[in-house]
């Protein structure tokens, strides 16, 4: 009996052990813990559903961090990484409260139901959440804000048109959510605005990350002819490599990855997010949140200035005629217009915005359908 | 088509052989080993790490069958001298190694590895069909190739595969013969950790060539029902790994052909036929367990 209990004891041990490998909070104050709450500094705390240093989704947002603390200066930051998305996020948050945090930056979608708990809690704290909408539970202090990747995903699309000679592009992705979708959607309309003809192949992998599928996947649409490869994934690098391998160009995603493919690198979409962070803080600094476009659910794009998405570098085969199209249709987007100018018709060539119609920034984030030139299925 | 979903299953289900003939030798043994998922994770992350620092792939895999060795230490330390319970043992050991090669990969995510080039067989790569299919691979989906006949043989036709089905079968017997069922438990478990640990290593430097937190997605668990639903014998193992892959394969063959099929249905595709044509090959594999798999023995 005895035995069994310490051999319990020994795998509860270990359990923990593997628990605290998984999943620690290595909460930490980047000068040495912040003071209370008012002490005079002004303090800014971030939490990350992943590690900071994931080349991808949760990197971005740290870098975002730094560059808003170098830009804001008079700041003090508080970090948390591999953060659940569970009501442990609340305990992390409370806690940064509690050394004196002035504004949270809630960065992954499901951060966001905890924060808003936290923030009736706390309703002198500001909290910012990524990439949410605030729903029903409208709080004065919380807000939501987002970029529109789909923009430079468009411009990318452009690119990809361009240099294409099969006319075939292929999008490898997770899930049919409404932002991959915009993304998908918006590379096929920009290849298309060069090549009326392009087509985009799509893969759904069912995880943001099955390096084994997504090696497959590449093989696969290669099969299809198809000679430019993008996707919406959260580890990109086999993908890229196999395409390059291949001999076939890379459009990328999240992050330049142009030294894995130095032959085929054309372009792709990549985070930028210090801008952003530098002006939502100052703006809680200025004690103008209520006020701001930030209490509430802000989408910037480039007609807003600050998109935390911006285009990477270009690779030698984009040429200067390509580049004068993409700074035009940029400029458009600058100026109001949208990647999803009317007419566009969906897979069945039924036609979803009329002519001189676009939707607005919000309509996007509900998007559910394919235009036409996709293959592949929703659902 | 065919072809390439036929590649696509030997690509991709070569990890998955590797995984299930370790567990098979364990659970010949008597132990069930659930923290294959987390060898195979050892595996894959020691092997590019190591191929990274010393630039020569085989030399990372090596490590790779070392460190999945290491971690099913913990489990034959847990199962075999403290008399643990074997699944919940196993279970644990799995996240010990998710959370573990999580860790200490965070600095390789995003490196380049040397990769295991791909060595296509002379002449018998040529051939039509049969070529591409079998014989334009990774030098270890060859040995995987060769691993399970070798280890039928093993099980079946040698004194040593005598002595591991006696201690999973009846290890009383074995200790009234002076063996200890123990020791060959110990080894048992430390050759599945070292198998799947290769598994892993084929994954991360031959198919893919990434290291990336829980790339493994769930194939050492699907190693492990596999193992069961064929019955403990290695052909219809690498049967079953073949098949789960080759779904996998179609599923995207049919996807960038543009069929008109949901989703949903084709990501369950692997799973779906596994069971439905191992239930339907296998209905005895029930009783075809190893007699004393999962039970404590005090030897």
């Amino acid at each position: 009996m005895s035995r069994s209990i310490r051999a319990a004891a020994l795998a509860l041990g270990l359990a923990l052990v593997a628990a605290g490998c998984g999943g620690s909070d290595t909460a930490s104050s980047s000068d040495g813990g912040g003071g209370a709450k008012d002490d005079g500094t002004f303090t800014a705390g971030f939490i990350y559903v992943g590690p900071k240093d994931d080349f991808g989704y949760n990197q971005a947002a740290y870098e975002g961090s730094l560059a808003m603390k170098e830009a804001v200066g008079d700041v003090e930051l508080l970090q948390a990484e591999n953060v659940p998305e569970t009501a442990e996020s609340e305990q992390v948050m409370q806690n940064m409260i509690d050394k004196g945090a002035d504004v949270i930056f809630a960065t992954s979608y499901g951060h966001l139901e905890f924060a808003q708990n936290v923030a009736e809690k706390n309703p002198d704290v500001i909290f910012v959440h990524q990439g949410g909408l605030e729903g029903d539970n409208q709080l004065d202090n919380v807000g939501t804000y987002f970029g529109t990747v789909y923009e430079p995903v468009y411009l990318a699309g452009i690119a990809a048109g361009a240099t294409s000679e099969t006319g075939k592009l292929g999008y490898v992705y997770a899930f049919p959510i409404p932002q991959t979708l915009a993304n998908i959607n918006a590379f096929a309309l920009g290849a298309q605005s060069v090549n009326p003809k392009a087509t985009v192949t799509t893969i759904s992998t069912g995880s943001w990350c099955d390096p084994s599928v997504q090696s497959q996947a590449v093989k696969t649409l290669l099969d299809q002819d198809v000679d430019v490869i993008t996707q919406h994934q959260d580890c990109t690098k086999t993908i890229i490599e196999a395409t390059e391998a291949a001999g076939a160009y890379s459009v990328g995603y999240h992050a330049d990855a142009s030294e894995l493919a130095p032959k085929g690198w054309i372009t792709g979409s990549e985070w930028n997010w210090g801008p952003l962070y530098t002006d939502i803080v100052e703006t809680v600094k200025a004690g103008e949140f209520a006020e701001s476009d930030y209490n509430g659910d802000f989408r910037v794009g480039l007609q807003t200035g600050d998109n935390p998405f911006v285009q990477s570098a270009y690779g030698s085969m984009v040429d200067d005629e390509t580049k004068a199209k993409i700074d035009e249709a940029k400029q458009r987007f600058v100026d109001g217009g949208s990647p999803f100018e009317g007419p566009v018709l969906d897979q069945d060539g039924k036609e979803v915005y009329a002519e001189g119609e676009q939707p607005t920034y919000a309509e996007v984030e509900t998007m559910d359908f394919f235009v036409k030139g996709v293959v592949g299925k929703i659902g | 088509m065919i072809e390439a979903v036929l590649t696509g299953a030997v690509a991709g289900g070569t990890c998955i052989v590797f995984a299930g003939l370790g567990e098979i030798v364990a659970e010949r043994s008597g132990v069930i080993n659930l923290g294959t998922e987390g060898s195979m994770l050892c595996g894959a992350l020691a092997a590019y790490a190591v191929g990274i620092e010393t630039g020569s792939p085989w030399v990372g895999v090596v490590a790779g069958l070392v460190a999945g060795a290491v971690l099913a230490c913990v489990h034959a330390v847990l199962v075999l001298h403290r008399g643990a319970n074997q699944i919940a043992v196993g279970l644990v050991v799995s996240f010990l190694g998710i959370g573990v090669t999580a860790l200490f990969g965070q600095d390789y995510v995003g490196q380049g590895v040397v990769p295991l080039e791909t060595w296509d067989v002379p002449l018998l790569s040529k051939l039509p069909f049969l070529g591409p299919v079998l014989f334009q691979h990774d030098p270890l989906t060859y040995v995987s190739f060769l691993a399970v006949p070798a280890l039928t043989w093993m099980i079946w036709r040698t004194r040593a595969g005598l002595v591991l089905r006696a201690a999973g079968e009846g290890p009383e017997v074995l200790e009234i013969y002076g063996t200890s069922a123990r020791r060959v438990r110990w080894v048992a478990l430390l050759t599945g950790g070292a198998l799947a640990g290769v598994g892993g290593a084929q994954l991360a430097t031959a198919a893919t060539l990434n290291w990336s937190e829980q790339m493994t997605v769930g194939r050492g668990y699907v190693a492990v029902a596999l193992v069961i639903f064929a019955g403990w014998q290695p052909i219809k193992l690498a049967g079953g790994a073949y098949l789960f892959a080759g779904a996998i394969a179609l599923n995207l063959q049919l996807q960038a052909r543009g069929w008109e099929l949901s989703r949903y249905l084709l990501e369950a595709l692997p799973y779906v036929t596994v069971l439905v044509v191992l239930a339907l090959l296998s209905r005895r594999r029930i009783h075809g367990g190893p007699a004393a798999l999962e039970k404590v023995f005090e030897g």
